[in-house]
């Protein structure tokens, strides 16, 4: 037996806008929160989920349904948040919010300042985006590095290396800068 | 180093990674619908000229300006730096 799912999942291919109306409301909460992970910024992360469901859109006759919407719609996000951290510099990605959070005194470590976390927060956007992109969904949000390699399109040993990367050029520049993690 | 103490740096560097930037977790949303904006992205590409398949429209004068290009560089070859030039 055929369920709901699927029928909306096959319309969608077909090219049906009210399937891709309810998929966008299935999932927009879900795409939303995953590229705000990479980028840590809301505004962009509003402006890069309507490119991902538009590039979601485009691509539905490629949709692999082995994949599971979900998955799919993670790649292709990780994707455009990846394009729009090629593009963006430094300065943008470091938003208002998070230089007051940077500035403000960190009480479970006093004998990390305020200096030496901003200093980390450039040198990691300094990274390659690609090796910042693993690094934050490994290390900083924790996720399993499986689901990591499938939204990345590579393979777990592919992005235990690039965090293996990040983290040593994280640790020279810092050391570059006179801090010694 | 030895294997412990470089074990060891890895792990403060993780723990200084996530006092600088903490985790932003899965329950983030965003603060409105952004099905509106999505028709509104829709509707501009469907317009553009290359959602209808066209990636280049062509006007008469890009045409001839074309051909003019074409003939400059047939008769006078000495010309094609100039061209290129104020391209």
């Amino acid at each position: 037996m055929r369920n709901e799912a699927s029928d909306v999942l096959d319309q969608f291919r077909q090219g049906n806008m009210d399937a891709f109306e309810t998929l966008f409301h299935q999932h927009q909460r879900a795409v939303y929160g995953w590229i705000l992970r990479i980028v840590r910024n809301p505004a962009a992360a509003e402006e890069l989920t309507i490119e991902s469901f538009w590039r979601i859109h485009r691509a539905r006759g490629r949709f692999e349904p082995a994949m599971g919407f979900e998955g799919w719609a993670r790649r292709i996000a990780t994707h455009a948040a990846l394009d729009w951290l090629r593009t963006s510099r430094i300065e943008n990605e470091l938003s208002t919010e998070m230089l007051a959070e940077l500035a403000a005194p960190l009480a479970a470590d006093p004998g990390v300042t305020a200096e030496i976390r901003l200093k980390t927060a450039q040198a990691f956007g300094r990274l390659a985006p690609k090796l910042r992109v693993a690094a934050t969904l490994a290390v900083v949000e924790e996720l399993p590095q499986k689901d990591v390699a499938s939204a990345l399109g590579i393979s777990v040993a592919a992005v235990k290396l690039r965090v293996f990367r990040a983290l040593r050029l994280l640790r020279k520049d810092l050391e570059r800068q006179g801090i010694r993690p | 180093m030895n294997a412990h103490d470089k074990d060891d740096q890895q792990a403060r560097l993780k723990k200084l990674l996530h006092q600088t930037l903490p985790p932003v977790g899965a329950g983030a949303g965003p603060e409105r619908d952004l099905w509106p904006a999505m028709l509104r992205r829709l509707d501009i590409e469907s317009a553009s000229p290359a959602a209808n398949g066209r990636a280049w429209d062509w006007a008469w004068f890009d045409g001839a300006l074309a051909v003019g290009l074409a003939a400059l560089a047939a008769f006078f070859p000495a010309a094609i730096p100039l061209a290129l030039y104020y391209l």
